[in-house]
């Protein structure tokens, strides 16, 4: 009798599990037959369309390094969203943090030139990254705790002012008079690039995304720090009543979160950009936020989810090409699966199937 | 459009509102009786005062009128018509207009565009004009006047009190009910509003039934007084007749007749927790705590009564550290005591808010989660402080629900899934299973909670008290402050207005010093 009701306590909650996989790919399978029914309007066969996405994204070793290659800033990027979101945030600034990161990351870089081991200077880069980055989303997380001021509206209008900073950073200040073609910060030294991981032309951004979403996930599940974010996330008037420092968490955690969109930056500007112009302004920290909602704010899930965003904007050139769909189609493909993914949040619990039963 | 329909606008003050009689009223839900043949009569042109606890049946009682309930049995009679009131609509209809404690306006819209909103027999095209000459009609003839072209967030809580009651009498209401209308409003408004309202009444244009705690107002402003208790007609009569101390003995009914739970002598007496000249205000920046100084002793439960709104929950919350104080000191074993988590536990200070749900648990973590709210950094559940452990979390849960039987599919349950009873369960165990728990917040710890859970709770702040425990609860219900309590204050309006041991609690003194006396 004891024992069995022992079991019953320590049963782990496997249908929950098994619901929080089965919805997003619903919703993805939602999405797909959606995008489709596009597809068709505009004239193209949709499962000819599914298949040139695949092939794009994961049909060879060459597509899957494109895919990566694109995934590994969105990995970081989500970051920026699904961090704060555990304490009950939703931060769109994702983009600017990046930017802010790979600016601070650039002018470490030009600075210390080849003064130092190109190592020490990639960490410097990274550190100055992580910090620009996060103090920017720290900034929005501050408005918040102390003055009551929506996170989300002041982190989207960050955005435009870290842009408006760079634009204004190199056509000014740091301009490289030299190169013509767009007002550009001069190039980093080709010592100090992020070089691409042996036997592939992945560069090692990839490694700083795979490394930094798995400590987010141990620092959010396996850490009193995280544990505390999640209470006060869960219900702020318990976190007080346990006594947790709740503006401490606030600014922590989008410190964080920032930190890891700024290494985005960072790594964008060291191994794909290698100077600060427009095109770091890529659009990767709108396309992170779309992460972290289909990863349902789980570091862990991150990486998978960001490896699928990857591989459909991998796939935008080839809808162009082979299909003659315009060149926003991926967009309107991200938009459909952010739409469905989000409406699929309101279906948890939903479903008898998935609720734990009583014996 | 006929002359009838042009004189409408304003309440016709031609005769009298009706007699309203509530004959032998009992509603039931489920096997709990709130209302157990209650009859009451309000005579045309008074002001009847429905008195009783938080609890005793008054909303009951006018929501069965209002068509809110359908009772189990009974009748509600107007001019000695049996009248079947199944909604507020047909209460409406019938003349009987209620009050809410709630304002119900929509605060960006002006005093005019409310009233005319909240007309039922809405056109299509609304002709300001014409509403704007009707509406000036009308407030020449009201009790109160506001000016119609402010929006309503611009008036003070008085003036939105008398919005409320103008919305009634525009609605042609000839019977009104007010549901603790001066709660919300200072002493001075509440004066000014039920004194206008009285004019009113004494032209006969209008009949008032009024709920209430304060007995004040009963005496200043009532002809006739409905005293319930636990659901049953305790008391009734004119005003005139009765005392302050006759009306709190039928409200409090006997006391003493609590059941005894063994209570030890305690062996020391140091102060553990002392507050000194807090103040603290509400949410919306009005005094709530004006000045307490109180002091809890090891091995005693001070116990603090009062009607709710009175600043309780607000002296709660920055005891547990939910709200912060604006002047005034906490001093926890003689040190000061901001209700930081490192303070918390060195003092070992916990706390049992009311709603737990809301209050004191994550609802969308797992029950073992929430038992660990209070212990997750410490060791055993935590190592070289940044690695959880999650499996002595997983133990100490597992030990916890046995021992207060707490009904949970598994501990991985999110703990919104659990009943009532078994979330304060849950926080119980978390908040005095600790043998080295000092200092104990409770805020009616058995609100909404069946009778076996009561005792359960009981026994085990007495059990707490016993070994040591200083316990400071607030509690709405008296009879489990008599039982339980070392000492009982009250606070009314912010302040502790009465101070006394248990076993020379005078009775008829504390409902006086409840009601504001």
């Amino acid at each position: 009798m004891l024992g069995l009701s022992q079991q019953a306590l320590l049963r782990l909650p496997w249908r929950r599990s098994l619901e929080s996989i089965a919805l997003p790919v619903i919703a993805l399978t939602a999405a797909l037959i959606i995008f489709g029914g596009f597809c068709a309007m505009a004239g193209a066969n949709p499962f000819q369309v599914y298949g040139s996405i695949y092939k794009a994204a994961f049909g060879r070793w060459s597509a899957w390094q494109h895919t990566l290659i694109l995934s590994a800033p969105l990995m970081l990027t989500a970051l920026c969203t699904a961090l704060p979101a555990r304490l009950g945030l939703v931060i769109i600034g994702n983009e600017g943090a990046l930017v802010m990161g790979g600016l601070a990351a650039m002018a470490t870089g030009l600075g210390l030139g080849i003064t130092l081991p190109p190592l020490m200077v990639q960490l410097a880069m990274a550190a100055a990254g992580m910090a620009a980055g996060g103090l920017w989303i720290m900034l929005a997380g501050a408005l918040r705790y102390y003055r009551g001021v929506n996170e989300t509206i002041s982190s989207l209008l960050l955005n435009y002012i870290a842009i408006a900073i760079m634009n204004h950073l190199v056509e000014g200040p740091m301009r490289d008079a030299s190169f013509v073609i767009k007002p550009s910060s001069a190039e980093l030294d080709p010592a100090n690039w992020l070089g691409a991981i042996p036997g592939s032309r992945i560069h090692f951004g990839l490694l700083y995304g795979l490394v930094v979403c798995l400590l987010a996930y141990v620092l959010i599940q396996r850490t009193p720090f995280g544990f505390a974010a999640r209470i006060v996330g869960g219900n702020i008037r318990a976190a007080r009543i346990a006594g947790l420092p709740v503006g401490k968490l606030t600014l922590a955690i989008c410190f964080l979160g920032g930190s890891a969109a700024g290494l985005a930056g960072m790594v964008e500007v060291a191994a794909v950009q290698k100077r600060i112009n427009q095109s770091l302004v890529s659009n990767y920290g709108y396309a992170g936020i779309l992460v972290a909602f289909v990863s349902r704010h789980n570091p862990l899930a991150t990486i998978l989810a960001a490896i699928l965003l990857g591989g459909i904007l991998a796939s935008g050139g080839i809808l162009q090409r082979s299909h003659n769909l315009p060149d926003a189609t991926v967009l309107v493909f991200q938009g459909i699966v952010f739409l469905c993914v989000l409406y699929s949040e309101s279906l948890y619990g939903k479903f008898p199937c998935f609720r734990e039963g009583e014996g | 459009m006929d002359t009838l329909a042009q004189l409408s606008p304003t309440p016709t003050r031609l005769q009298a509102p009706p007699q309203l009689d509530v004959v032998d009223i009992t509603k039931q839900f489920g096997r709990f009786t709130a209302l157990d043949q209650v009859s009451m009569t309000l005579k045309p042109g008074s002001i009847h005062a429905l008195l009783g606890e938080n609890g005793a049946g008054k909303s009951t009682l006018v929501k069965c009128v209002m068509g809110f309930y359908k009772p189990t049995a009974g009748q509600v009679l107007l001019d000695q018509q049996v009248s079947i009131i199944n909604s507020p609509r047909d209460a409406h209809a019938y003349g009987i207009g209620m009050v809410y404690q709630h304002f119900t306006s929509v605060p960006a819209m002006t005093v005019a565009e409310n009233l005319v909103l909240s007309r039922y027999d809405r056109q299509t095209v609304i002709n300001w004009k014409q509403e704007f000459e009707q509406l000036g009609a009308f407030m020449a003839q009201s009790p109160f006047h506001i000016d119609l072209t402010i929006p309503v967030a611009h008036l003070a809580a008085g003036q939105k009190q008398k919005l409320e009651i103008l919305k009634q009498l525009y609605l042609k209401c000839r019977i009104l009910i007010l549901d603790e209308p001066t709660s919300v409003l200072t002493p001075g408004e509440a004066d000014e509003v039920l004194g206008l309202l009285r004019s009113d009444v004494v032209q006969d244009n209008l009949s008032v039934l009024l709920i209430t705690h304060k007995f004040r107002e009963v005496q200043a402003f009532a002809d006739e007084v409905t005293i319930l208790r636990k659901g049953k007609l305790a008391g009734q009569g004119a005003v005139k007749d009765l005392t302050v101390n006759a009306m709190a003995e039928m409200m409090l009914g006997e006391a003493g007749n609590a059941k005894a739970i063994a209570k030890l002598p305690p062996e020391t007496r140091t102060p553990v927790l002392s507050i000194l000249n807090l103040h603290a205000n509400r949410d919306n920046g009005l005094p709530a705590v004006r000045g307490v100084n109180l002091t809890v002793h090891t091995g005693e439960i001070v116990g603090i009564a009062g009607v709710s709104g009175n600043g309780q929950r607000e002296l709660v919350e920055v005891l547990a550290g939910q709200r912060q104080s604006t002047t005034g000191r906490i001093e926890v074993n003689g040190e000061s005591y901001r209700g930081t988590r490192e303070e918390m536990f060195r003092h070992q200070v916990y706390a049992l808010p009311e709603e737990p749900l809301r209050n004191a648990c994550v609802p969308t973590m797992s029950v073992a989660e929430n038992m660990a709210l209070r212990t997750f950094d410490q060791p055993p559940q935590v190592k070289w402080r940044w690695l959880l452990i999650l499996k002595a979390i997983r133990q100490m849960a597992q030990g916890l629900v046995k021992a207060f039987s707490v009904k949970t599919p598994s501990l991985e349950t999110p703990i919104s899934y659990l009943s009532g009873g078994n979330v304060q369960r849950t926080v119980l165990a978390r908040e005095i299973s600790s043998e080295s728990v000092k200092l104990l917040i409770a805020a009616n710890p058995c609100f909404g909670l069946d009778f076996s859970a009561v005792d359960f709770i009981h026994n085990a702040l007495v059990d707490a008290r016993n070994r040591g425990v200083a316990v400071l609860m607030m509690s709405e219900d008296l009879d489990e402050l008599l039982s339980l309590a070392d000492r009982i204050l009250v606070m009314s309006d912010g302040e502790l207005v009465y101070e006394s041991e248990i076993d020379q609690a005078d009775l008829g003194i504390i409902g006086q010093r409840m009601a504001g006396h």
